[in-house]
This record gives structure tokens, sequence and C-alpha cells, in this order.
């Protein structure tokens, strides 16, 4: 029952951020905040794990494929398929329910903690509209976020194909060009913006409707984390199921 | 001018308050006491909007906030003020941000406008040279007065205060309570301080309400309750051998 009623409560405050708009010039200043703080500030730990991610999936995958004869483009074709599909809009948007995710929940937290939403009601302001709508918003960049992620990812697996000895560069490239379906790309943009939406919804409403001190607000994030990576987990294989089942 | 009639608000099964009835005039400091429990924060939470009551009706200057919508509501919370307990000011802003946020959010004015107003309201609370200082590096007593300029910089018809003393000395206090007093006769607002601090009982209180339990147990002002013989007020406001000794020597001094 609780669950119940805390996904309505969910769905009643993403009605309610799109109520009451802050003014345009304001939202615009907190948008690009967002853009610098949420996207930007992770580019780095984005583009670090994809890198490695890639290098380890070319690897494991050339190690198992030690049959003669299977032509070592292979070793390409599972590296682009594994990347483009999951790694880079799945395993990211894990990475980012932690890191942006983690800093939501915290920063609205003690905004409510310390009565500065009270504040911002107090004085007629849509205060989901403020916090969470310029998060929404920015979190619409993280497509291409995303796509640094692929290429990164695959990037860092030719160059441990390449100078691990696994695939010569040519095999390598003729195997990430082999039976390409643009679709698949496409599907990999789709799930992330929805996970885009999650992940800058679902913290906020932990940060939002918290309750306690300082020690909550920890435990708040703690929770956001879980739950975020869960509706992810649970959306990415339902969407994989519509779109490529 | 503000009329609660008849407020009862609950938790799940604990009932805070119980039908509480008053009125709080313009221009005059109205004080709310009580011991801790009484439902004090709940029942300023209620006038603010912040809780909506089960039961009752509070009007402001004729409007029942009850029966208006949502829109509606927001924007009469745009003619209110409010000076938090622990200040709630936005720490990623710096002082002159704090003070300037209504404005940005609600008015049309200019860049000249605004910081004209903001350097007023400023001045008013004597803290003009504040204005690039974070809120993590000013006193508690500087933070309330910029909470208080915050709360007046949109010349509001209803000022209210959580505990405005609370953690500070009695000179900084008496100076917030003086403040407090001076900013409601002059722009003629509506104040109503939720108060633990038998100073500013004595000092401001132009009219006080005694909560116990949920209930209005008394209501008058801060000469009344010298003579009152509520025994619950007297017990609560009378608990220091200090203004025992205040009390005694006032009503001799009256005999």
């Amino acid at each position: 029952m609780n669950y119940l009623e805390a996904i309505g409560k969910y769905f009643i405050m993403v009605w309610e951020v799109f109520k009451k708009p802050t003014k345009w010039p304001i939202m615009r200043s907190l948008i690009l905040k967002e853009i610098d703080e949420l996207i930007f500030g992770s580019l780095g730990i984005i583009v670090f794990i994809a890198f490695f991610i890639g290098g380890v999936v070319t690897i494991q995958t050339a190690l198992n494929l030690n049959n003669p004869f299977l032509p070592k483009s292979l070793i390409g074709f599972a590296t682009r398929q594994s990347v483009i599909l999951e790694f880079a809009p799945t395993f990211t948007s894990i990475i980012m329910a932690g890191k942006v995710g983690s800093y939501i929940t915290s920063s609205i937290g003690t905004m409510r903690v310390t009565e500065q939403i009270d504040a911002l009601e107090v004085m007629g302001v849509n205060s989901l509209n403020y916090l969470v709508l310029p998060k929404i918003i920015a979190m619409l960049m993280y497509p291409f976020a995303v796509a640094i992620a692929m290429y990164v990812g695959i990037l860092g697996g030719w160059i441990a194909a390449v100078f691990g000895g696994y695939a010569p560069s040519g095999e390598f490239i003729k195997g990430l060009q082999m039976e390409f379906e643009s679709f698949h790309v496409t599907y990999a943009f789709i799930k992330t913006l929805i996970f885009a939406f999650v992940i800058a919804t679902v913290p906020s409403y932990h940060g939002f409707f918290m309750k306690g001190g300082a020690l909550e607000v920890g435990k708040a994030s703690t929770t956001s984390f879980v739950w975020t990576s869960v509706v992810i987990i649970i959306l990415n294989y339902i969407l994989t199921q519509l779109m490529l089942g | 001018m503000i009329e609660v009639e008849n407020v009862h608000k609950s938790f799940g099964d604990s009932h805070i308050l119980k039908g509480i009835s008053t009125s709080f005039e313009q221009g005059k400091t109205n004080l709310i006491i009580g011991q801790s429990g009484s439902g004090k924060t709940v029942f300023l939470k209620c006038l603010l909007g912040l809780f909506q009551p089960e039961e009752g009706n509070i009007v402001y200057n004729g409007q029942n906030y009850s029966e208006l919508k949502l829109d509606e509501q927001r924007n009469l919370r745009q003619e209110m003020g409010m000076v938090f307990q622990g200040s709630a000011l936005f720490d990623s802003m710096t002082v002159e941000g704090n003070v300037k946020f209504p404005l940005e959010m609600f008015t049309k004015q200019s860049k000249s406008e605004m910081n004209d107003r903001v350097d007023f309201v400023l001045k008013r609370v004597n803290l003009s040279d504040a204005h690039e200082k974070y809120p993590s590096e000013i006193s508690g007593g500087m933070q309330k007065r910029v909470a208080i300029a915050r709360a007046i910089v949109m010349n509001p018809k209803y000022l209210f205060c959580d505990e405005p003393n609370s953690g500070l000395d009695p000179k900084t206090a008496i100076l917030i309570d003086n403040l407090i007093q001076e900013i409601t006769r002059e722009y003629n607002i509506t104040t109503v301080i939720n108060t633990h601090d038998m100073n500013s009982v004595m000092e401001i209180g132009e009219k006080i309400i005694f909560l116990k339990n949920g209930f209005k147990e008394w209501e008058g002002t801060n000469k009344e309750i010298f003579k009152t013989d509520n025994e619950a007020v007297t017990n609560f406001v009378y608990s220091s051998e200090l203004f025992k000794k205040v009390r005694q020597m006032y009503l001799e001094e009256r005999n």
C-alpha cells in the first residue's frame, strides 16, 4: 500500500512540476546552471568508465572467440553491439543515478531540512517547478553524453583489441561496420531520454518529500540511488521488449 | 487583518489544533505563545497556508483561504512575508541575491529599481555593507535581519515570524524585536510572531494568544498578562523568579 501511495505521489509531483512556470529569464539561468552541474560535471566520469568498459568488453569477447574458424571481425561487431545497445545507455545511466541522483536528492533534501523549500512556498513560488523542471530540461542533454560514451567505449575497445594483440585494426573496424542497423542507435537514444527523465525526477521525489535532519538526507540519497537503479533496470527490460522484441 | 474561526488540525491520530478562533489585527504585533508541543508551529503553518486545516476558516482581509483556488492561494502568499526560525536563507545566494529573489520572481522592475529597493530594505535592517556576503559568512543575528529584509522587500500585508529570537544573545534579540515592531507600525502590516521569549511578550506583545494542548487558553495584551488570574498562563509566563518579581512589582505599583 505504501509503495502504491509513493507511486501516486510521484506522479502528482511530476504533474505539479509543469504547473505555474517560473519566469523565463530565471528559469534559463537555472537550466544553464544545471546543465553545467549535471551534464558537463559528469562527462569526466562517463568518459573514464566508457573507455575502460569498452576495453574490457573487447578483451572478454576476444578471449571467448578462440575458435580459429570465427573471424576476428566479430570482436569489433560484439563490442559495437554491446556498447551501443547496453553499456553506453544503461550502464552509464546507473552511474549517473549514483552521481547525479545523489546530488539531486541531497541538494533538494538539504533545502527541505533547512526550510528553504517552505520559504519558496510561502513566497508563492511553485517550488517543484523552480527546483525540478531545470533538472529535467538539463537532463535532455544527457543523450549527448551517452553519444560520447558510445564513441569513447568503442575507441577503448579498438585500443584494447589492437594494442592487446587480440585483433588487427582492419578486422576490428570491419566488424564495427558489419550489419549496422541505425535503429539500434535510435533505440539507445530513446532509452536514454527516458532514463534521463527518471534520473531527474526519482531523486527529486526522494529529496523533496524527505523528513528529518542531516542524517535522513544521507539515507534519502541512498534510497534514491536504489530506487532510480531499480526503475532504470525495469524500464530497460520493458523498452527492449517493446522496441527490439 | 486575519480572522481565524474554529481551526482544527490533526496528523494521523493526534489532534493538534482543537478549534482555535481568534483574530490578528493590522499594524500590531500579535504573539502566539505556549509550551513546546502546544501547537504553535502547526498553527503558524496553517496561517501561512503550508498546512490545510481539516475544519475551520482562516480569512485574510475578507479572503477565505480554503475557498481560494491553488493559483489564488499562491498569489495571496505573495502578500505574506515569513521569517523562519533558522532564517531559511538560500545558501547558494548572496545576501543581495536572497533579498532580491522575490522581486526577480514576481515583479517586472528594472535591475536598477530592484537594486534600489534591495539597498533600501537592507539599510532599513542596518545591513548596508553585507550585499556580497553569503549566509554562511554572517552571524545568526545578521541572518535574521536578512530574513526580515527578504520578508518585507515586497511590501507584504502579513508578516509571520517563527521564533525570531531563538539562538540570539539578549541584546540582538531586543534589536530584532524592536525592528519587527517598527516595521509593523511603519508599513501597517499584520504581524504574527511565534515565540518562547518572555522578553518579547513583555516588550512587543500588543496582542498575545496563549495555546495549551491545542486549545486557545487565553488572549490579551502585554499589560493584561500581568493581571491575569489564569493559572496556566501565570505558570508559563512567570515560571522564572525574575518574571515573578517583575509581576509582583507591577501589581504593587498599580495598587
